[in-house]
């Protein structure tokens, strides 16, 4: 006996070695599965070795990006004047844009709250860096310098202005692992934003991200825009995602197809992430603050364009605004001084329609603008006025 | 490939290098393998700490001492990634005992060698790589034979220059 194991040292070694690896292998697997604590015994090694390594990944991380703003500081020094100006310009008129916005964003708001629905909003992120991955294609992993001190938990959703990136697993002290969209174990609800079908998105072993289990539909298109579902209660829903980049059959899940997603981030080139460490289901005040600024901004250039109209606060019995903190009025065109049964608010409401009655014949005229709605924005009141000949112009 | 002979296999020196040398090298080779894919996104084809423990084992010519470092070196890897520790301490361990028993039978000293050597490791880790991962896990891991191919190929040049640049760092008795 002696002999054999002093004769076979080596191979017995190795076997026991691999042995007992296989055996923690099976161990790992099991208590995931069954969702026990093993993870945590992993976790402390995973903790070490990234305590180990992440010093490094920093010091080289801000040396290259000391080097870098450098240059770059440098080089945007001589053309900042002019992209100043352009900013301020797309600013302006994406302030424009926003105002008019608004107003269909408020009575969206109206319907969800109508129909209990509770949208969320992103009130908090935290900025990261990352600075490192797994180093090999299987885990696509990255990791960041900021971990549960800054605020950050597992299950975080991780973005760029651009888009999804994934979000976070193991959450260290200082550091955080984030799980990327195009793993082939993550999996994140999404939604075609024109044909409105719904998946899950996931990657593949070739890095790809794709929406199984999805029905052939002719409607997908190429390019069609993908955004979060907010159905996997980890990322709230509207958030790019990608575009659709062309439909595959899926041989594994006949008959449904698989669709390859291009997503909206280039995931293999982050320097800066941001972790959402917070929603809530009304609008941040920050946002209300940026429209309510938009909508001044509007209602300034309106009247700079048209000095005809009017756009002012509501003004009380006193002559003073009514709220002089309130956001100013939705911008909208004046009331006709001729309004015919073509005059925006005319038509009369679905729920006054009797179908089969004889009333083809009604115009609803809108009312003028009353003396104490001062602002010409202020939407017309229907009423209703019976005429004999539906060409005739009512009377204003 | 020379084939050594039985007295000359005992007299080989057993190449030895300083204890730090051991320690720093491997965490290298997992700092540059982690750190680099960020700049460069088609490093992630390279696996520098395979060839770290290819070179050690060959050098040290002791199975015990390859499989010993291919388990660190590849449970390091492993912690790296969200998949379950010792998916890499296998293959590492395995290949650090095969490095090892080679190193003892023929002259790995030489370039051609080291080439050959290499490219056939890198190919085995892939194909253990997989198979761990469909057998052992149960996860679905396709195999790309043109990409382990040239994996194998660019890892094996790659290993040829590490080597050389590694035999500086060999104690000189």
């Amino acid at each position: 006996m002696e002999s054999f194991l002093s004769r076979y040292r080596n191979p017995l070694i190795l076997l026991a070695v691999v042995l007992a690896q296989m055996l923690g292998l099976a161990v790992q697997v099991r208590r995931t599965a069954t969702g026990g604590k093993g993870a945590q015994q992993t976790r402390l090694i995973r903790y070490w070795v990234i305590t180990l390594i992440s010093p490094a990944e920093r010091i080289f991380l801000l040396a290259g990006h000391g080097v870098s703003n450098t240059w770059h500081g440098y080089l945007d020094l001589r053309h900042v004047r002019a992209q100043n100006q352009q900013l301020h310009a797309e600013l302006d008129r994406m302030r424009v844009e926003e105002a008019s916005l608004a107003e269909n964003a408020r009575q969206d708001m109206r319907l969800q709250k109508l129909f209990a629905f509770q949208q969320h909003y992103v009130s908090k992120t935290v900025a990261a860096h990352v600075i490192g991955t797994s180093g090999t294609e299987l885990s696509r992993v990255l990791y960041i310098d900021k971990g549960s001190a800054d605020g950050i938990h597992t299950d975080m959703p991780v973005i760029t202005p651009d888009g999804v990136v994934g979000k976070t697993r193991d959450v260290f002290p200082h550091e955080s692992q984030v799980l990327e969209i195009n793993d082939p174990t993550s999996g994140l609800g999404v939604i075609l934003t024109q044909t409105r079908l719904r998946g899950i998105l996931r990657g593949n072993t070739a890095g790809q991200t794709e929406i199984i289990d999805i029905l052939p539909d002719e409607r997908i298109q190429h390019g069609e825009t993908v955004v979060t579902s907010g159905g996997d209660q980890v990322y709230p829903p509207g958030l790019p995602v990608g575009a659709v980049e062309r439909v595959v059959n899926d041989p594994e899940r006949n008959p449904y197809v698989a669709v390859l997603i291009r997503p909206a981030v280039s995931l293999s080139r982050l320097d800066e992430v941001l972790v959402i460490t917070e929603t809530q289901s009304t609008m941040p005040s920050t946002m209300q603050q940026d429209i309510a600024t938009s909508e001044q901004k509007a209602a300034d250039i309106l009247a700079q364009r048209l000095p005809g109209v009017n756009v002012t606060q509501p003004l009380g019995p006193d002559g003073k605004p009514l709220d002089p903190n309130a956001p100013p009025p939705p911008v909208r065109p004046p009331a006709s001084l001729h309004p015919d049964r073509f005059t925006p608010g005319a038509t009369p409401p679905a729920a006054d329609l009797t179908p089969g009655a004889e009333d083809s014949n009604r115009v609803f005229v809108p009312q003028p603008p009353t003396s104490t709605s001062t602002n010409g924005a202020a939407a017309p009141q229907s009423t209703q006025k019976q005429t004999t000949n539906p060409h005739q112009e009512p009377q204003p | 490939m020379a084939l050594l002979p039985q007295s000359s296999r005992r007299e080989m020196e057993e190449h030895r290098f300083h204890p730090l040398v051991l320690v720093l090298i491997p965490l290298l080779a997992i700092f540059l393998q982690v750190y680099l894919p960020l700049r460069f996104p088609s490093v992630l084809v390279l696996n520098l700490p395979v060839l770290v423990v290819i070179y050690f084992a060959v050098s040290r010519r002791s199975p015990i001492a390859g499989t010993l470092l291919g388990l660190v070196i590849g449970i390091l890897q492993d912690a790296v990634t969200h998949l379950p520790l010792g998916i890499n301490g296998i293959i590492d361990c395995i290949l650090g005992y095969l490095a090892a028993s080679i190193g003892l039978r023929i002259d790995v000293d030489n370039p051609g060698t080291r080439l050959m050597m290499n490219f056939a490791f890198l190919l085995l880790a892939s194909i253990l790589h997989v198979l761990i991962l469909r057998s052992l896990l149960g996860m679905h891991a396709e195999w790309y034979w043109l990409h382990e191919f040239i994996r194998a190929i660019v890892n094996a040049l790659l290993g040829v220059i590490l080597f050389a640049l590694l035999d500086r760092l060999r104690r000189r008795e």
